[in-house]
């Protein structure tokens, strides 16, 4: 499948060619995207506030945020589709302002709802926007990486969700780029389809391509993001790889219980007292306990609760996950606005 | 899974540099205009504004209008000896009524003319001047009490008629019609296409490709030619198989009359669909630019009928220059070298339209 993507192993072989010839001007030599100081303001809001962000050969770079935190408005400013109102972006060695129509040749890009023609079939549609590069596999080849051979007579207008979500990487694919930008690729299709997607996604990661992926789902980004950036409002509040941005906010775990009733409340006060917990948080009735160690806040929560005499309703513990560094980080959930 | 073709960062960068193998049938614009043609052949209702509605519309108005002898026009007499001398003109269907049933059948429109008896044997005829028919039956039963009362007339005539192709309704209509079409056609067909476009951010995905976006106007331009030949086709050949309408100058004339009118329109589709971001806010605009230009071209009366001092507007309309442009060619013969003022405005349609729709157009 991978066959109709004709090179692999890039990213190590051009690190390499160009730390040997060294022509690789301001950015950084691994920089497949380097932006300085970005800024972009609408009527009323600043999309985004003066956003610095390095990009590697080879990796994929997720934003993460809320909705409003600025990333599909950065996507569009990398994408050319947007111009900033000041900073600079330079991607894979060139500059939007001098050498756009070189430069789109080497992007693939799947925006945020795009709705594909629905008159048309999924052969027409590929086809068409194979047209618009110069090189590339043939569509028919693209259709089947994306697994929509049973469907390339089919009308757009008929597919399932998932099913265009892979039409439109397939039109990101047709130019054989060597940057992909995907905007919240899964974002309103089930977890079948979500799956299904990933794994394209990590083919085409794999054969040593660029990716930089906007997603509100922490999972997701978990699975597929080499670094992650999180943004909010506008700016990154916390850079890394998952692992890394995880272990900043000092916890592992995450304790979650209901405990007490109208008659008797149980005082939250005191479990802050209990040794390894870090940060206790309280809301609609339900506490959140962030914790280093769970064999030890489990059983020291439980010996609380029974000298407050109060009952336990609901227990649950997970591993700390990026959703927990950016509640930490800003005291709001990622999928609250 | 399948064997896995493994290149250098060189040789991938030296297969980008050389164009695809393909075939005419790849490149961008024909890719593009490819698209549009089907997106509207699938489309069913189009097909049926564009290439049935215009037929529809010429048979039943043909129909309605074909060429009949001559009506009888009714008129009431108040005295025997009137209806008498009235019955001698056979264009003239006499009723005799008293004065009142004869005022009352005046006032409902069921006759033209009331002619009375006047003080000293004189006639009084009651009718509205307004009315053409009144003032003919005004004449006719004029003409037919003198003639009764002895009177001669000192000069003689004869009748001969003109009922041959070119100068009936239905000839004035086709042309008419195939100047709406042109009209609805390509403003429709541009404005809609791109409005949907701009609303589903298709235009945006587009335009992130390194599509030439000169190409994506131009294939709206080619897909609207193709369907030209056939939409003119189809009006022209009904009128001319059903109807027998002349089409006196010359088909090539015709034919870039047609051309010129279609993208002057289509220019001016691109202007109205420039910004707009949904359908009703299109189509309003839309309706709003043709409906004044249905009532005032000319389309189904002649624009003539409108007054002096509306005149030079009426004639600097678009749909105006079209339509008279296409009569003259297809009812008087005229060659292209007579159509310059009508070529003029079109012309100047399309460059400023154009113009201004490029300055405005918003890409997303």
């Amino acid at each position: 499948m991978l066959s109709a993507l004709p090179a692999l192993p890039r990213a190590v072989d051009d690190r390499a060619s160009r730390r040997d010839t060294g022509h690789m001007p301001v950015a950084a030599p691994d920089a497949a995207l380097q932006v300085r100081n970005l800024r972009k303001a609408y009527k009323d809001v600043v999309a985004v506030d003066g956003l610095e962000l390095q990009v590697l050969r080879g990796e994929c770079f997720g934003l993460l945020g809320p909705n409003g935190a600025g990333k599909t408005t950065t996507m569009e400013i990398c994408e050319g589709l947007v111009s900033a109102d000041s900073g600079e972006v330079e991607m894979l060695g060139m500059r939007w302002e001098s050498d756009a129509s070189r430069l789109r040749q080497r992007l693939g890009i799947q925006l945020q709802d795009t709705q594909l023609a629905d008159k048309l079939s999924v052969l027409e549609t590929v086809r068409l926007f194979r047209s618009f590069y110069r090189a590339g596999p043939p569509a028919e080849d693209v259709i089947g990486l994306v697994q929509l051979e049973e469907k390339r007579n089919a009308r757009v207008g008929k597919l399932s969700g998932g099913q265009k979500q892979r039409l439109a990487m397939a039109c990101a694919l047709v130019g054989d780029p060597d940057f992909l930008f995907l905007d919240e690729p899964t974002t309103g299709l089930d977890p079948q389809a979500r799956r299904q997607l990933w794994d394209l996604i990590e083919e085409f990661k794999a054969s040593g391509r660029t990716i930089l992926l906007t997603t509100h789902y922490m999972d997701e980004a978990e699975r597929l993001c080499d670094r992650i950036a999180i943004m909010d409002r506008g700016r990154v509040i916390a850079l890394g790889t998952p692992r890394e941005l995880i272990a900043s906010i000092g916890i592992e775990h995450v304790v979650e219980f209901s405990a007490g009733s109208a008659a008797r409340p149980l005082a939250v006060q005191a479990l802050r007292s209990i040794d390894g917990v870090h940060e206790v948080r309280s809301e609609n009735g339900s506490v959140q306990m962030m914790v280093r160690e769970l064999h030890r806040a489990v059983p020291a929560l439980l010996a609380e609760l029974n000298r407050q005499d109060v009952s336990l309703t609901e227990l649950r513990t997970h591993s700390a996950s990026l959703e927990d560094v950016f509640v930490t980080l800003t005291g709001r959930h990622l999928r609250d606005e | 899974m399948s064997e896995v073709t493994v290149a250098g960062p060189r040789a991938r960068e030296a297969t980008r540099k050389t164009p695809p193998p393909a075939g005419w049938r790849d490149h961008p614009l024909v890719q593009l205009t490819l698209v549009r043609f089907l997106e509207f052949l699938r489309e069913p209702e189009a097909l049926f504004w564009v290439f049935i509605f215009p037929v529809l519309l010429a048979a039943g108005l043909g129909i309605a209008f074909r060429n009949r002898p001559a009506d009888q026009l009714k008129v009431a007499a108040a005295t025997p000896q009137l209806a008498q001398a009235l019955r001698q003109d056979k264009l003239l269907d006499v009723a005799q009524l008293s004065a009142t049933a004869g005022e009352e059948a005046l006032r409902n429109g069921k006759v033209a003319l009331l002619a009375e008896s006047g003080p000293g044997g004189s006639v009084v005829y009651r009718y509205d001047d307004t009315n053409p028919e009144g003032r003919s039956a005004r004449m006719l039963a004029d003409r037919a009490v003198e003639r009764a009362a002895g009177r001669v007339d000192p000069v003689a005539s004869s009748d001969r008629f003109m009922r041959e192709p070119g100068s009936r309704y239905i000839d004035f209509l086709i042309p008419g019609l195939l100047g709406m079409n042109l009209m609805g056609s390509a403003i429709w067909g541009m404005g809609f296409a791109i409005v949907d476009a701009r609303r589903k951010n298709l235009m945006k995905r587009l335009v992130a490709t390194p599509m030439p976006r000169h190409y994506y106007l131009l294939s709206f331009v080619l897909s609207r030619l193709l369907l030209l030949v056939v939409e003119v086709g189809v009006v022209l050949g009904f009128g001319a198989l059903v109807f027998g309408v002349p089409v006196r100058g010359s088909l090539a004339d015709l034919a870039i009359l047609c051309v010129l009118g279609s993208l002057s329109f289509g220019a001016l589709g691109l202007l109205i669909a420039c910004r707009a971001r949904t359908i009703e806010a299109a189509s309003g605009l839309m309706n709003a630019v043709m409906m004044p230009m249905w009532i005032v071209s000319g389309v189904f009366f002649s624009a003539q009928r409108f007054p002096d001092f509306v005149q030079p507007a009426i004639k600097a309309l678009p749909l105006t220059a079209i339509i008279d442009a296409l009569r003259l060619n297809m009812l008087q013969g005229a060659s292209l070298a007579h159509l310059m003022p009508q070529i003029g405005i079109l012309a100047g349609w399309l460059v400023a339209c154009f113009g201004l729709a490029m300055k405005l157009f918003r890409w997303r």
